[in-house]
């Protein structure tokens, strides 16, 4: 679901140097980005003018990266189904699917008959 | 590695870190170092080794030295746990740590914490909004993938940081808009007091010198003694107007980077119940330890800036300091030795520390700028509780940071007080009248980083 | 009745707000000392429910006096709320125990069967696996099943607190912050009693209300009162906010109106160490995936341990002293669940402005004294 607080932007950053040969593709929202291998979740979506990582539980506030080592907890978005993982921690891998994170965690829902858990 | 003992444990591979690794694995120590980054090098030499020339040239040869520390700690014959999450340091010696989505434990005799610093939070209207980021947030892009502002960037703020920042981005061929710089002349004044130990610690102090200058030759744009910061933005950021010798000035820029100085990273030091005395001129808490930076009589020490600001070449050195400590404590070490190796240690510590009481002073974060004073400002970005909310707070009888949680959920998020634990101590503190010592910090408990119930209970 | 005498309450904590509150809403002239941030603040390690089905085992006053307080919440919300403006998340839809095996199961019903007809009646269903799944869908497939009471619910501890504190204010009692109350002494001629801080503040009274928490040990004894309260464990911990998935509080596990999952507990014996431990928050996790398996995602974002004050049996202690009339003592480690008839029974009684309770007698920290009897605090 799209509202205004999530519309992509020109991007902040862009790289300096030629991408090298080995590249990570991932997916961000409905795009697929490529990135050089190596490159944290949060560079990578600020590369690629992600705007905001999520909105905030409280007041649905748009925010985005911040302190880019771990201590801020702004750059938190939903990866391969988990929710509030710290973007800027995580290094991308192929076929990573990434989602922005609207107000709370959301856990992963119930299947119907299947109550085997994890 | 996990049910045998270790001899030392190190929390953080930055200079303090490797350091202590490389001098205990000289005496003989068995070594493991664990760190959140997939590589060694903390946040000062992040990303060193894998940074081509190009990136090295531009960020200079202090950086580029920092390779040659991680090449002597690969080879030192330490066990480098990388990409490990430490979620809880016990004075019972263990260490709890998630690698990969798995928790692991290990068991230590000595343990050294070197989990360093984080810029100090820069609490301004709008300091909230997409778009405004630390400058050490933008050097850490920038050395971890190269990445350069794309369009003309604004730097705001005081501190060694946002001018070394500022030269980098020039010598990589990024354009700087502006740079406010909040430092006052009240500030060079201070400061002045301690030119001496600024003159003994000239190296530094020269090297400061040329990056302003080099920013006066590319003509980019100063406005010195700039106060009144504030940002405007309706989903990002937008602008950023200030006070510069009485006139209001308003810049647009869709990226702002704030800077005022770092602070130490105490989460571990406070979850240990350490005492902490607040620094006035560092506007901090600095954990207690002796000398050798060991808490109490715990066998858990603190070496680098994460016990109080004193850069990457002090760090290193009270991580050897601490090193040799742990040895002569295990009998790695003879008497003879010791009292050579701290002698020398301790000479290096000192002349290390000359120029800090002069940058201290001289990039003292304004009040206001530590203390919000426009009520909207919000303090704990986490719950989004605001500057006038805690002070509404302490008129109805909150005394200190931790009953502020039961008063509104302030340090009650992710990053439980790391980025308002400081501006609500002195929020407190000058609405109470009273001096941050007496108010306190908040109680910090495990874990020090997020694991899920799920990696708990495997 | 008497004259409005003045009531000073020695201990802020929820417990002695509470009363306070009480007696201030009576018309009693208040004045509360706390010992402010640096308190032990038993109410901070309070899990937040407002719980009766299962309290009073054996104990049947108890379980009465539990079962009259559930009524009194609702009305002590809304007044709170009115007042001050605080909105305590008071939720009071039921609540369930969660079981684990048929013998956990069989003991509880046995349990709650006996307790079934105390005073207005304690109402409860016990539930098999499927039936619980219907109630709640998130449930584990290795828990047994479990009971549920409709009076049941939960509510934000340190939100009662606060409201507590903000609805003395408003009545003009006079709060005395960072105050270590450590003497009691009775003036025998006139009566009326000087209370004495650390610090070497006093203030005089004809009336004292020791609920101290820990610190009743030493000040009841001042006052000829028996009070035996001694340091009891209990870690908790809590998630970051989640969406919604949890609608009602169970015993161990429960979803605040802020989203955010508190899980528990442990009940040790350590002395006065409030710290955490790494095994007891991987059996509280371990249990919480049990229960909940949806929660393996739910990121933990503190762990914390709290001092409860408990009494041999469990059970409270409401006693006015007969060696020196006019001090009483309060304490209850049910200090949220509790906290309507504390105010408007407790608060009124020890004011002088209202009748003790029936067989209050129950309540007497003598009962400890009775080498006939035997305790266990069990819960």
């Amino acid at each position: 679901m799209r509202t205004s607080r999530n519309s992509e932007c020109h991007p902040l950053f862009a790289a300096d140097s030629s991408p090298q040969s080995c590249t990570v593709t991932l997916r961000f929202e409905d795009e697929l980005i490529s990135v050089p291998a190596g490159t944290s979740v949060a560079a990578a979506l600020l590369l690629k003018g992600a705007g905001n990582f999520r909105t905030t539980p409280v007041k649905s506030s748009p925010r985005a990266p911040y302190c880019m080592m771990g201590v801020c907890f702004e750059c938190l978005v939903e990866i391969d189904g988990k929710p509030s993982r710290q973007a800027c921690l995580t290094t991308v891998s192929d076929g990573m699917v990434v989602r922005r994170q609207q107000g709370a965690s959301e856990l992963s829902t119930l299947i119907e008959g299947d109550q085997n858990g994890k | 590695m996990e049910n045998s003992t270790v001899d030392l444990a190190i929390v953080g591979a930055g200079p303090a870190g490797l350091s202590a690794a490389i001098e205990a694995r000289r005496w003989g120590l068995s070594v493991v170092l664990l760190d959140e980054q997939a590589a060694a090098g903390g946040q000062i030499y992040r990303g060193v080794d894998a940074a081509n020339e190009r990136r090295r040239s531009v960020l200079g040869e202090d950086y580029a030295a920092g390779a040659a520390l991680t090449k002597a700690f690969a080879e030192c014959g330490a066990q480098h746990i990388a990409s490990a999450s430490v979620w809880n340091v016990g004075r019972d010696m263990k260490i709890n740590y998630l690698v990969q989505g798995r928790s692991a434990s290990l068991e230590a005799r000595h343990i050294l914490l070197a989990s360093g610093a984080m810029e100090r939070p820069f609490p301004l209207p709008g300091w909230t909004l997409p778009g405004v980021m630390g400058a050490g947030a933008a050097q850490i892009l920038y050395k971890s993938t190269g990445a350069l502002p794309t369009e003309p960037v604004v730097l705001a703020g005081c501190g060694p940081l946002l001018y070394l920042l500022a030269y980098q981005y020039l010598q990589a061929g990024a354009t700087i808009k502006a740079i406010i710089n909040t430092t006052q002349r009240s500030d060079y004044i201070r400061a002045a007091r301690h030119l001496t130990g600024a003159l003994r610690g000239w190296r530094d102090l020269r090297k400061g010198m040329r990056m302003l200058e080099q920013l006066r030759r590319n003509q980019v744009p100063v406005y010195a003694g700039a106060r009144d910061l504030s940002i405007m933005g309706a989903e990002r950021a937008e602008s950023i107007a200030f006070n510069h010798k009485g006139k209001q000035h308003r810049i647009d820029s869709a990226l702002v980077l704030l800077h005022q100085g770092v602070v130490p990273n105490t989460q571990f030091s406070w979850s240990l119940r350490a005492r902490h005395a607040w620094s006035d001129t560092q506007l901090c808490w600095i954990p207690e330890t002796d000398e050798y930076g060991q808490i109490d009589d715990s066998g858990i020490y603190i070496a680098g800036d994460s016990r109080g600001i004193v850069g990457a070449k002090a760090s290193a050195t009270q991580g050897r300091i601490a090193a040799v400590a742990v040895a002569a404590t295990l009998h790695r070490i003879e008497a003879g030795d010791r009292a050579a190796r701290e002698k020398a240690l301790h000479a290096d510590l000192r002349s290390q520390l000359h120029i800090r009481p002069f940058l201290e002073a001289l990039y003292r974060p304004l009040d206001a700028h530590r203390i919000p004073q426009q009520d909207s400002v919000v303090v704990c970005r986490c719950e989004e509780v605001t500057a006038g909310q805690i002070r509404k707070y302490t008129e109805v009888g909150c005394q200190g940071p931790n009953q502020t949680k039961a008063f509104g959920r302030c340090g009650m998020g992710p990053c439980q007080g790391r980025l308002c634990g400081l501006t609500v101590t002195e929020l407190i503190a000058q609405a109470r009248e009273v001096s941050p010592a007496e108010v306190g910090y908040y109680n910090i408990r495990p874990p020090i980083k997020p694991i899920t119930i799920g990696e708990l209970a495997a | 009745m008497a004259s409005k005498e003045e009531v000073i309450v020695v201990g802020g904590g929820v417990v002695g707000a509470a009363i306070a509150f009480g007696a201030a809403r009576s018309g009693a002239p208040v004045i509360l000392l706390d010992q402010g941030d640096i308190a032990h603040r038993a109410s901070r390690g309070n899990f937040g429910l407002v719980w009766m089905q299962s309290k009073g085992d054996g104990f049947p006053r108890y379980a009465r006096w539990c079962r009259e307080a559930v009524d009194y919440w609702p009305g002590l919300a809304r007044e709170l709320l009115d007042l001050t403006g605080i909105d305590v998340d008071l939720r009071q839809n039921g609540g369930f125990w969660i079981g684990f095996s048929e013998s956990e199961m069989r003991a509880r019903e046995v349990m709650l069967e006996q307790l079934r007809n105390i005073g207005p009646g304690i109402p409860y269903e016990m539930l098999d696996h499927a039936e619980l799944r219907a109630r709640l869908p998130a449930i584990g497939p290795t828990v047994a099943g479990g009971s549920f009471c409709p009076l049941d619910g939960h509510v934000n501890p340190l939100k009662l607190l606060h409201a507590l504190h903000a609805g003395l204010k408003v009545l003009g009692v006079e709060v005395f912050s960072s105050v270590d109350v450590v003497q009691v002494n009775h003036h025998q001629d006139r009566g009326g009693f000087q209370v004495g801080s650390k610090d070497g503040r006093s203030w005089n009274a004809p009336r004292v209300v020791l609920a101290a928490g820990l610190g009743n040990k030493d000040l009841a004894a001042q006052v000829g009162l028996h009070a035996p309260v001694a340091p009891n464990r209990g870690q908790v911990m809590i998630t970051e906010r989640l969406k919604p998935f949890l609608p009602y509080p169970t015993n161990k596990a429960r979803q605040t109106a802020e989203g955010t999952v508190q899980l528990g507990y442990s009940i040790e014996d350590v002395g006065m160490d409030d710290g955490t431990t790494v095994s007891a928050i991987e059996w509280i996790a371990k249990r919480a995936v049990a229960t909940f398996p949806i929660l393996s995602d739910a990121r933990l974002v503190r762990a914390w341990g709290a001092l409860r004050v408990m009494t041999p049996d469990g059970s409270p202690i409401y006693q006015e002293s007969s060696l020196c009339p006019g001090a009483f003592v309060a304490t209850s480690h049910s200090g949220v669940s509790l906290a309507g008839t504390h105010a408007y029974v407790v608060g009124p009684w020890m004011a002088g402005l209202a009748a003790e309770p029936e067989d209050m007698a129950e309540f007497a920290g003598d009962r400890y004294l009775d080498p006939g009897r035997s305790f266990t605090n069990a819960h």
